[in-house]
């Protein structure tokens, strides 16, 4: 059953448009059109475009819609307003990560939560089984698709496409409205590259359309489909968190550097020992770093202090396009995670020097 | 893709150019375009004599690192240093100037080196 990969709406336009597929999350996605860093260079200097269908999405709506999300996420989703979204993850009841995730509030009975392809399934089935309280739930996974539009020039670009002010659209905020003549697309104030820009939500049988009006009111500001190579490069020069390499169902949100959508000021699953842990503070903590010397760090490399002791595990490396050196995250012991401290990164047997540093780590 | 017929070539991508006992050594276009951007290679055995099927160096594309493996035995006697500060190269001109190290061997190539044919049968080109 796991070996079947799924395919996502545009898979042929992208294997046409050059695309090399490979299997990610279960699904084939684009990794590269031409070239990572190209890739990486076009979305932050000007505008690329990310199809990251293969992402989940599950309504929740009904009176108790507020409830189920309160008890599953760890963020307070009672703060937000309607059209606002919220990053917050799933905690699992050991003190670990069952995903993280985007909830998005339309009303007071409505809400979508957007997870991570991988994890559809196991998140389908944790919600459910939380759900004593009886909101009413959807998996709309596979008919929907999503697009990222990033990079400084997202929003000229495209503007033409649509009545809806895109730069009004606010970081983390959305709108409902008409795309490229397509009505009831989701326009979000999001992404996952730091380089701004926005996503949209549309049906995936209007997918083809909305995709090709944005290339072609794009074409004189060079717009280029980007692939998941580019998106990895481009989170880790921001420090953002993938799911499955720097947090997992073991990690807890507090060592994760997640405190931010940690919110006790209601009650959700686990909170008691996340509480009791964010009292006494954590032994490890993720970090991000910069190496010093030539060298790319690659997840799992061990993390050594200066003495040469094994102090962490690299989770997630690349050599940064933007930068031109190697950057990473990882997990450290709690003394050593504070920025400016020297480290190294054990590479094939040879301790390359770095240091910890404050995110992002690339800083425009 | 380019698969020249004078190279030889290994299951593991690198292809080999000889001339007398001088053999010539990089990784294949197939290689090149599997990997994507290649930002780093690093040979650190010039000067040793490597078996056939063990590590030479490792070359780092942007989404993944991978062994080079010696395609005969033999002592590396160059690197290419140009690719310490272009390693681009490698994807731009893998046949050419990305080539990676130059190795003195006893002349004879080992049997299950593969043809040009044989190679490109092998990725399904």
């Amino acid at each position: 059953m796991e070996d079947i990969i799924k395919k996502i709406q545009l898979n042929d336009l992208h294997v046409a448009l050059g695309g090399k597929m490979v299997p990610f999350a279960g699904y084939n996605m684009p990794v590269r059109y031409s070239s990572d860093m190209e890739e990486h260079k076009t979305v932050r200097e000007g505008v690329g475009v990310f199809d990251v269908s293969h992402m989940g999405e599950f309504m929740v709506t009904g009176p108790k819609a507020l409830d189920l999300i309160q008890k599953v996420t760890s963020n307070d989703a009672s703060k937000l307003i309607n059209g606002q979204a919220q990053y917050a993850c799933f905690p699992n009841d050991k003190g670990g990560i069952v995903d993280d995730l985007i909830v998005y509030k339309f009303e007071d009975e409505k809400y979508m939560l957007v997870v991570n392809a991988s994890n559809i399934d196991k998140d389908w089935a944790w919600i459910n089984q939380h759900n004593t309280m009886g909101a009413d739930l959807e998996n709309i996974s596979d008919t929907l698709s999503l697009f990222a539009v990033q990079g400084p020039k997202a929003i000229e670009a495209v503007q033409v496409l649509t009545p809806v002010n895109l730069s009004e659209v606010k970081f983390y905020h959305f709108t409902v409205g008409e795309f490229a003549g397509v009505k009831d697309v989701i326009i979000s104030g999001t992404g996952y590259t730091g380089a701004g820009g926005f996503e949209i939500y549309v049906k995936n049988e209007d997918a083809e359309k909305v995709w090709n009006a944005i290339f072609e009111a794009g074409k004189s500001y060079d717009i280029k489909p980007i692939g998941l190579g580019a998106r990895d490069t481009l989170r880790m020069e921001m420090g953002f968190c993938l799911y499955g390499n720097d947090i997992n169902d073991e990690t807890s949100p507090l060592e994760a550097g997640l405190g931010w959508i940690t919110k006790f000021t209601k009650d959700f699953i686990n909170c008691e020992n996340l509480k009791k842990q964010k009292e006494a503070g954590v032994d490890k903590k993720l970090v991000g770093f910069i190496l010093q010397e030539r060298g790319i760090p690659r997840a799992h490399y061990p993390i050594v202090n200066a003495a040469g002791e094994v102090i962490g595990e690299v989770t997630s490396g690349t050599q940064s396009p933007s930068m031109g050196v190697g950057i990473g995250l990882g997990y450290v012991k709690s003394e050593f995670a504070a920025p400016g401290t020297e480290i190294a990164i054990q590479i094939r047997n040879k301790n390359i020097a770095a240091k910890i540093e404050k995110l992002p780590l690339y800083k425009k | 893709m380019n698969f020249p017929k004078d190279l030889k070539y290994t299951n593991d991508h690198e292809w080999v150019k000889v001339e007398g006992d001088i053999a010539t050594i990089g990784i294949t276009e197939f290689a090149q375009r599997e990997l994507g951007d290649i930002v780093y290679v690093e040979v650190e055995t010039v000067g040793e004599t490597i078996a056939s099927g063990e590590v030479f160096g490792t070359v780092e594309a942007v989404k993944t690192v991978s062994d080079l493996f010696m395609p005969l035995e033999g002592e590396i006697i160059e690197f290419n240093e140009e690719l310490e500060s272009a390693p681009e190269v490698v994807n731009e001109d893998p046949y050419g100037a990305g080539w990676m190290i130059k190795v003195k061997f006893s002349g004879e190539l080992p049997a299950e080196l593969l043809s040009a044919d044989a190679y490109a049968e092998l990725i399904g080109a």
